[in-house]
């Protein structure tokens, strides 16, 4: 079989964040960022929809085993991002506006360097049931 | 008797830290949760009133209104806000979900127009997590 198929996780993290631009004034970035700039940070249940797309395997039936998948993201996102302030706790946002669009390119990132070649990606992800971003698009 | 339940959101950050703890107690007891940076939750809250329909309007209550007494006495207060220290009705308090919900409650008692009685407060820290506080 030779058919190409999607397969999904969701994983999910709670986080604090702030946007802002550190070069500008606190009116600036409430101007640009309204709320999400509040000084003293707000938060997200965010949720995570990881597509992985490839051919199954002929023998196992499996484009990626979802255990697997489900421990790369555990280890190499949850673990960075799960309760924590995305501006002060993470080397990934330290310099980089945790806006909706930079954290879904940053996941994808790391996810992509922990997948084979010949799979294809696609990260969702959800800041508010009516706020996500994808990548790529 | 009819219930009418009104639901709103707001985002907020917090950590779960008592300060008369030291900081290995705290992270036994709060674990992730007392993470010294926030962290933080979509948080979804039903407020739920009752009693008889006005025979005039056929309404419990005009929604419109009992949506804008939530935003005015708690959304507003709340929503992208850092609930430890920006929060006055949580102020000396541990920002459980417990907690928030009944702070939530004693802010709305005592708004609402006479005929009417809060019945409910149901608060989701995450679509997994909730509690409800019936006064």
């Amino acid at each position: 079989m030779k058919k190409r198929t999607a397969i999904f996780r969701k994983e999910h993290f709670n986080a604090a964040h702030r946007l802002f631009v550190p070069g500008w004034t606190d009116e600036q970035n409430f101007r640009q960022f309204g709320k999400c700039s509040n000084p003293h940070y707000h938060g997200h249940n965010y949720e995570l929809v990881v597509k992985v797309t490839g051919i199954p395997d002929p023998q196992t039936g499996y484009v990626i085993n979802l255990s697997t998948l489900s421990s790369i993201i555990q280890q190499n996102v949850l673990a960075k991002f799960d309760h924590k302030n995305l501006n002060l706790d993470t080397s990934e946002f330290a310099n980089l506006n945790p806006t909706a669009e930079n954290i879904v390119f940053v996941i994808y990132e790391i996810l992509r360097k922990e997948l084979d070649p010949s799979l294809e990606l696609s990260v969702r992800l959800y800041e508010t049931e009516r706020n996500f971003v994808e990548y790529p698009a | 008797m009819v219930f009418l339940t009104r639901i709103e959101h707001f985002n907020a950050a917090h950590k779960l830290y008592n300060p008369s703890w030291g900081h290995q107690k705290n992270e036994e007891v709060f674990g992730a949760c007392a993470n010294e940076n926030w962290h933080g939750h979509n948080y979804e809250l039903f407020v739920t009133i009752k009693g008889d329909p006005d025979p005039d309007t056929g309404f419990l209550m005009d929604v419109k209104k009992l949506s804008n007494l939530i935003k005015d006495l708690v959304t507003e207060k709340l929503d992208h806000k850092n609930l430890n220290i920006e929060v006055s009705f949580l102020k000396d308090k541990m920002c459980t979900t417990e907690n928030l919900a009944i702070g939530i409650w004693n802010e709305l008692q005592g708004s609402l127009p006479e005929a009417v009685r809060l019945h409910s407060v149901k608060l989701y820290e995450t679509p997994r997590i909730f509690v409800e506080y019936f006064g």
